[in-house]
């Protein structure tokens, strides 16, 4: 028969063992971070459109990670996307009239935020607003227009020599989309 | 003849309705009882330690095969769809949601159910249990509360070091046999999985697996036929009993958790 000081401690141990693995699942595992967030400050953005974006996604600075979105809400009357970046007390030295745009890693990646830094003197710091945002890319949008614009490009060699000039850039897709074109087309004399 | 049938479908009818309600009084007589406490924590922590801790070893060998051979298996899938980065948030995902409450709970009615039926019902056949009655001891105090509380506290943390190993065993095959990037093993993981919607949900699970397990053992040992026949049966239907619990319960809780998937 085992003593009941053996049975204590070896009960005392299994605690200890599953205290252990229950830090393990938090932070290991789920990588709870929400309790003990890093320092820093927080700065919100508004979006037309944030894609695929989430709560705790990246938000990058040439590739290098200097914070995570805190929440995402919806503007009741301008029914903008606003956004809410946290980021590390690290980087304090972004200038407040940087830019942000929401990214994709990879073709079929998870969307992050990307913070192209510009030229001015004052600092970004918490609760300020970043004004320059390009929203996300949205793939099927983007497929939808350019077999629009592939139409009416093939439309424009039949009739005449001089390609008309379409609807000006609205958006970052359309702008992209130009780009694509004047691409395609040198390709296409080339044939 | 026909009569005859229709009675005996009314008399199994009777019969069961008056299991649930002598199981529903058992449990009743264990929760509102004011218990003594020191005794009651003495005896509890022996029964934590014979349900908990002596059911460790089958825990941690059984998460770490299994562990690993949901990584072997999902590793080969999902390298034909070239998302072999994936793994992490396969393994971690099945593993807190349902693997980890179900597997721990059928190992747990095996393993510690079954034994305390066999001791409840040895004990309720070789009158042990009434001895104690003229002895004014009082054997829900003595046996009956003890083993359900362990029971109780054993199973969630038996889940919660089933995950754990589990997951590693994954990272073992995952990452040090088949070769995947470490960083992307857990990055991915810990993106994917919520610490409210995925560990402690299946933390909620095992808590119910857990109760409907110890009480279904705890009833069957109390009511057994004081025979070796009926011991022996009593100790079959608790491990078929709990099972069929265990998994029907499952389906019901996952749809409710599923909302915030």
């Amino acid at each position: 028969m085992i003593s009941q000081r053996a049975i204590e401690s070896f009960v005392g141990l299994f605690l200890l063992a599953s205290i252990i693995a229950l830090l393990t699942l938090a932070f290991k595992v789920s990588g709870l971070t929400s309790f003990f967030r890093p320092a820093g400050y927080d700065v919100t953005a508004e979006f037309d459109d944030i894609g695929q974006l989430k709560v705790r996604s990246p938000v990058k600075i040439g590739g290098v990670l200097v914070g995570e979105i805190s929440s995402i809400s919806l503007d009741p009357t301008s029914y903008k996307a606003i956004v809410k970046l946290h980021i590390d007390s690290r980087f304090k030295q972004i200038p407040d009239d940087s830019s942000a745009s929401i990214l994709t890693a990879g073709l079929l990646g998870d969307n992050y935020i990307a913070i192209n830094p510009m030229y001015s003197e004052n600092y970004l710091k918490n609760g300020d607003q970043l004004q320059d945002t390009h929203s996300a890319m949205i793939l099927e949008k983007l497929i939808g227009q350019l077999i629009y614009k592939l139409g009416n490009m093939n439309k424009d060699s039949k009739g005449s020599d001089k390609p008309q000039s379409t609807e000006p850039p609205k958006d970052a897709n359309s702008a992209e989309l130009e780009k694509i074109k004047d691409v395609k087309k040198p390709a296409a004399h080339s044939n | 003849m026909m009569i005859s049938h229709i009675a005996s479908l009314g008399r199994w009818g009777m019969s069961t309705l008056q299991e649930l309600g002598k199981a529903g009084l058992l449990l009743y007589r264990v929760i509102f009882r004011f218990p003594n406490i020191k005794k009651g924590f003495v005896l509890t922590l022996q029964q934590v330690y014979a349900e908990g801790v002596l059911s460790l070893l089958i825990i941690i060998v059984s998460g770490l095969f299994i562990g690993m051979v949901v990584a072997l298996q999902g590793y080969h899938t999902l390298a034909k769809f070239g998302a072999a980065q994936q793994l992490g948030p396969l393994v971690a995902l099945s593993v807190t949601r349902e693997l980890g409450p179900v597997v721990t709970a059928l190992l747990f009615a095996g393993r510690a159910g079954s034994a305390v039926t066999a001791e409840i019902g040895l004990m309720k056949a070789t009158e042990q249990l009434s001895s104690m009655e003229m002895m004014a001891v009082d054997p829900f105090h003595r046996v009956i509360s003890p083993r359900l509380w362990g029971g109780f506290i054993s199973m969630p943390l038996l889940t919660i070091i089933f995950n754990a190993v589990a997951i590693y065993g994954a990272y073992l095959v995952g990452v040090k046999w088949l070769g995947l990037d470490a960083g992307a093993f857990w990055s991915n993981m810990q993106s994917s999985v919520d610490f409210h919607l995925d560990v402690v949900n299946g933390i909620i699970k095992s808590v119910v697996f857990g109760f409907v397990v110890i009480w279904i053992s705890v009833f069957q040992g109390y009511e057994t036929p004081p025979t070796s026949a009926g011991i022996a049966g009593a100790t079959t239907r608790t491990v078929v009993y709990s099972s069929l619990a265990i998994l029907g319960l499952d389906f019901v809780l996952t749809t409710m958790m599923i909302g915030g998937w």
